[in-house]
């Protein structure tokens, strides 16, 4: 009958008129800035470097722990080019104890970085992973937006925070890794300490030392 | 401590005695002037104060609807969102294009405001509380509503601009077709007073049988009456779902475009103002006006039952723009000129059948049943001739 | 009271005359519409200081409310927003004078003509009660026929809109670009 619809309709908004007031899935509103939700593990706004040490870093020296080795793979294989890589003169120890060169200067413009997370997936360290901060406003439009390497250095138990299986996913791999590191330096050493032991072994019956790939 | 009866005439006629106080300052020949200019003011001061609270009242309830929260920033829940909004529009620029008629659309604005508060006049807010008791007073008010028809047209036309032109060409299309049922439909309450004068109307809708009112919309041609004329009032003040004219999916703002700053706010104030006036008629002509809905709750003022009545009007006008979605042109025009004006027609025979039929049971029985049977019929015929199938154009075959 | 009228009436007809004088003077053809709506509203101010409420009030609903609208909608479909147009000098601009002074002359010793010579008595009440009764009884053979011309007004309307039927059988378009 004509019309009916019309009615039906009426019935309808005022169920979600009176429903905003009691229930919460008629009215889903999110009065932003003083309420928040929590951003789910995926979430991916800007990269920071990951170190492993402490959280307060106040007199820690971040760079100590720092993964990153400045082999330069993710400055070139950003996009738009916004990671600017100086390596450093010196080396220092990784968390397997083999020393390597370190960035002296790391410096991302996160308003050139479209978060596209490609650094992330050719990292072969684990060094560089996408934090979560979206509220990264600033009145200075070119050096509040330029971040250097002690900005960007944030610590591994950060990385759990923001996504915490992937981190655990990192951990164990590292963890394998310093293990498989650990064995190979335990039989170099040992036959290191053979090789000493018996030198009139013949030298064809010494096999050469094993190889080691490069990187971890 | 039992309050007396003579303290609710009091209150009911509180406005009055204040009238009458301060004109008692004033010498002898210049009271009724004085009177009147107290009766603008308050006229002037309360409906645009009105104005403001509907625009609160209408962003929080449809945002309420629309499963989201209205404006609740400036002031407590909101509020205070009018003033925000009227030191908004005082403070933008004021661009007229260069090519415009820059007269008329200066003029366009004025003429829709001081048509508008025309209208006011004519209107019984409360007991013995209306500012011109005219003889022909329903007659003064559809000559003044015809006039913002005129004041829209100069508004589209000023602009020079392709879309306030055809916004208005829309807008004028659509009042012109909607005015012929909103004055039939405003008919039936007139015959069955027997005069045109709005006071009369409301004082023959005060009587009480035991407990229930005379209000006309209680009886079969009255409903079908107050039905029709709320429709026509919607599609006269281009209120949803009947703005298509200022669709601002259609036509950027239709025949505001062009328009900045405090002349919007005026066209704005103009069209609420408007929708107030004709749902303040409404009430006149079918809702009893300023009466009491049961004859117990007659203690409180009048003037109270005709602005709650006004408050209810437009909450449910507010309801009905959160439901319903926009009606095209060609739908829009069919509806008046198909189903509107033959049930408005036929209203006009039911409300002289219910006159002549006498006392009684029967009347109702016909009354109603002519207009249920019509009213199905004519809904079953129209429905029938749509045609929903692949599109024809005019001129592109 | 000015040469015997009342400063109201001298206002009112002021402005219906300058109404009337713009829309015959002006050169945008929109003002002229707008400005003879400002001699209809002059017109209906008259009619109710004459207390004949009716007649105003219905000067007000059907001339500015619709006959005003019905000349601006004729310029907008024949014209568009266009340009406004400057008006020609009129070779045969005598002959238009002397037309128009005749005719005012006419109406003038019409009107004067029908001046009461006495003191005017108190104008009559009439009511709308009145003139609907007089509209019933006395005047219903010309309320049927303006009713039968609206509707044959309204039929011609509608014809002269109706979009043309296509023939189904033959190809040919009417009034389309094949």
């Amino acid at each position: 009958m004509l019309g009916e619809g019309i009615l039906k309709g009426l019935g309808e908004t005022a169920k979600n008129f009176v429903g905003s007031f009691v229930s919460k899935d008629r009215l889903t509103t999110v009065q932003y800035p003083e309420e928040r939700i929590a951003p789910i593990e995926n979430t991916r706004d800007f990269p920071f470097l990951v170190y492993d040490g402490p959280d307060d870093a106040d007199g820690y020296d971040k760079l100590a722990g720092l993964r990153c080795v400045a082999c330069q793979i993710c400055e070139k294989e950003c996009p738009p080019k916004c990671i600017y890589i100086v390596k450093s003169t010196d080396k220092k120890p990784d968390f397997v104890g083999k020393p390597q060169i370190y960035p002296a200067r790391f410096d991302i413009d996160i308003s050139v970085c479209m978060s596209c997370q490609i650094c992330v997936e050719v990292c072969p360290f684990e060094a560089i992973k996408m934090d979560t901060e979206f509220e990264l406003s600033t009145t200075d439009r070119f050096g509040g937006l330029l971040f250097d390497r002690d900005h960007l250095s944030r610590s591994n138990q950060h990385y759990h925070k923001i996504h915490p299986t992937e981190a655990t996913e990192v951990d164990a791999r590292l963890a394998e890794e310093k293990i498989k590191a650990d064995a190979k330096a335990k039989a170099a050493a040992a036959a290191a300490a053979a090789k000493a032991a018996s030198p009139v072994a013949a030298p064809p019956a010494v096999k050469p030392a094993p190889v080691k790939e490069p990187g971890a | 401590m039992k309050i007396s009866s003579a303290f609710w005439t009091n209150l009911d006629q509180v406005f009055v005695l204040l009238q009458h106080w301060i004109e008692g300052f004033f010498p002898q020949w210049l009271q009724p002037a004085i009177g009147t200019v107290l009766a603008v003011v308050a006229i002037v001061a309360a409906f645009p104060g009105i104005f403001a609270l509907t625009t609160v009242l209408e962003r929080k309830g449809l945002g309420r609807i629309q499963n989201r929260l209205g404006p609740n920033r400036v002031g407590p829940l909101g509020i205070l969102q009018p003033i925000a909004d009227g030191i908004k529009s005082l403070t933008k620029e004021d661009i007229v294009p260069l090519t415009a008629d820059a007269a008329v659309h200066f003029l366009a604005p004025v003429v829709l405001v001081i048509a508008v508060f025309l209208g006011f006049a004519v209107l019984p807010v409360g007991r013995n509380m209306v500012l011109v008791n005219l003889d022909a007073g329903l007659l003064f008010f559809f000559a003044i509503g015809a006039s913002t028809e005129l004041s829209i047209f100069m508004a589209g036309w000023s602009s020079r601009n392709k879309y306030s032109l055809l916004g208005a060409m829309r807008a004028v299309a659509q009042m012109i077709s909607y005015e012929v049922p909103l004055l039939l439909s405003s008919v039936v309450a007139v015959m069955i007073t027997g005069s045109l004068s709005t006071v009369k109307i409301v004082e023959a809708q005060s009587g009480f049988t035991g407990i229930l009112p005379h209000w006309y919309v209680f009886t079969p041609w009255g409903f079908a009456g107050f039905v029709l004329f709320v429709i026509a009032a919607l599609a006269e003040t281009n209120r949803s779902p009947f703005d298509l004219p200022e669709g601002e999916s259609e036509l950027v703002a239709g025949y505001f475009t062009e328009y900045s700053g405090f002349k919007f706010a005026l066209f704005f104030l103009g069209e609420y103002l408007a929708m107030f006036s004709i749902a303040g008629f409404a009430i006149t002509l079918f809702l009893g006006g300023w009466g009491a809905p049961l004859s117990i709750l007659g203690f409180i003022p009048s003037w109270a039952w005709f602005f709650a009545k006004l408050l209810a009007g437009i909450l449910f006008f507010i309801w009905l723009r959160g439901t319903l979605p926009r009606l095209r042109q060609d739908q829009l025009m069919n509806f008046a000129w198909k189903f509107m004006l033959p049930m408005s027609l036929l209203n006009l025979l039911v409300a002289g059948a219910w006159r002549f039929l006498g006392d009684g049971w029967s009347r109702w029985v016909v009354c109603s049943a002519v207009l249920l049977v019509a009213y199905v019929l004519l809904g079953r015929v129209l429905m029938h001739h749509q045609h929903l199938g692949a599109r024809s154009y005019r001129y592109a075959e | 009271m000015i040469f015997g009228l009342s400063i109201i009436f001298i206002l009112t007809s002021i402005l219906t005359v300058a109404g009337a004088l713009a829309a015959a003077l002006l050169k945008n053809l929109v003002h002229c519409a707008l400005s003879l709506t400002v001699t209809f509203a002059g017109l209906a101010l008259l009619y109710l200081q004459l207390d004949a409420q009716f007649a105003g009030f219905s000067q007000i609903l059907v001339y500015i409310g619709a006959v005003a609208i019905l000349v601006v909608f004729a310029i907008l479909l024949t014209r568009g927003s266009g340009i406004p147009e400057y008006r020609n000098f009129s070779t045969s601009w005598f002959a238009g004078l002397a037309i128009a002074a005749g005719i005012f002359a006419l109406l003038a010793w019409a009107v004067l003509k029908s001046l009461p010579t006495s003191v005017a008595s108190a104008a009559p009440q009439v009511t709308v009660q009145q003139i609907g009764l007089a509209l019933m009884s006395s005047y219903v053979l010309p309320l049927e026929i303006v009713a039968v011309l609206l509707t044959v007004a309204l039929i011609g309307a509608v014809i002269v809109a109706m979009p043309e039927s296509r023939d189904p059988k033959s190809n040919s378009t009417q009034g389309g670009a094949e």
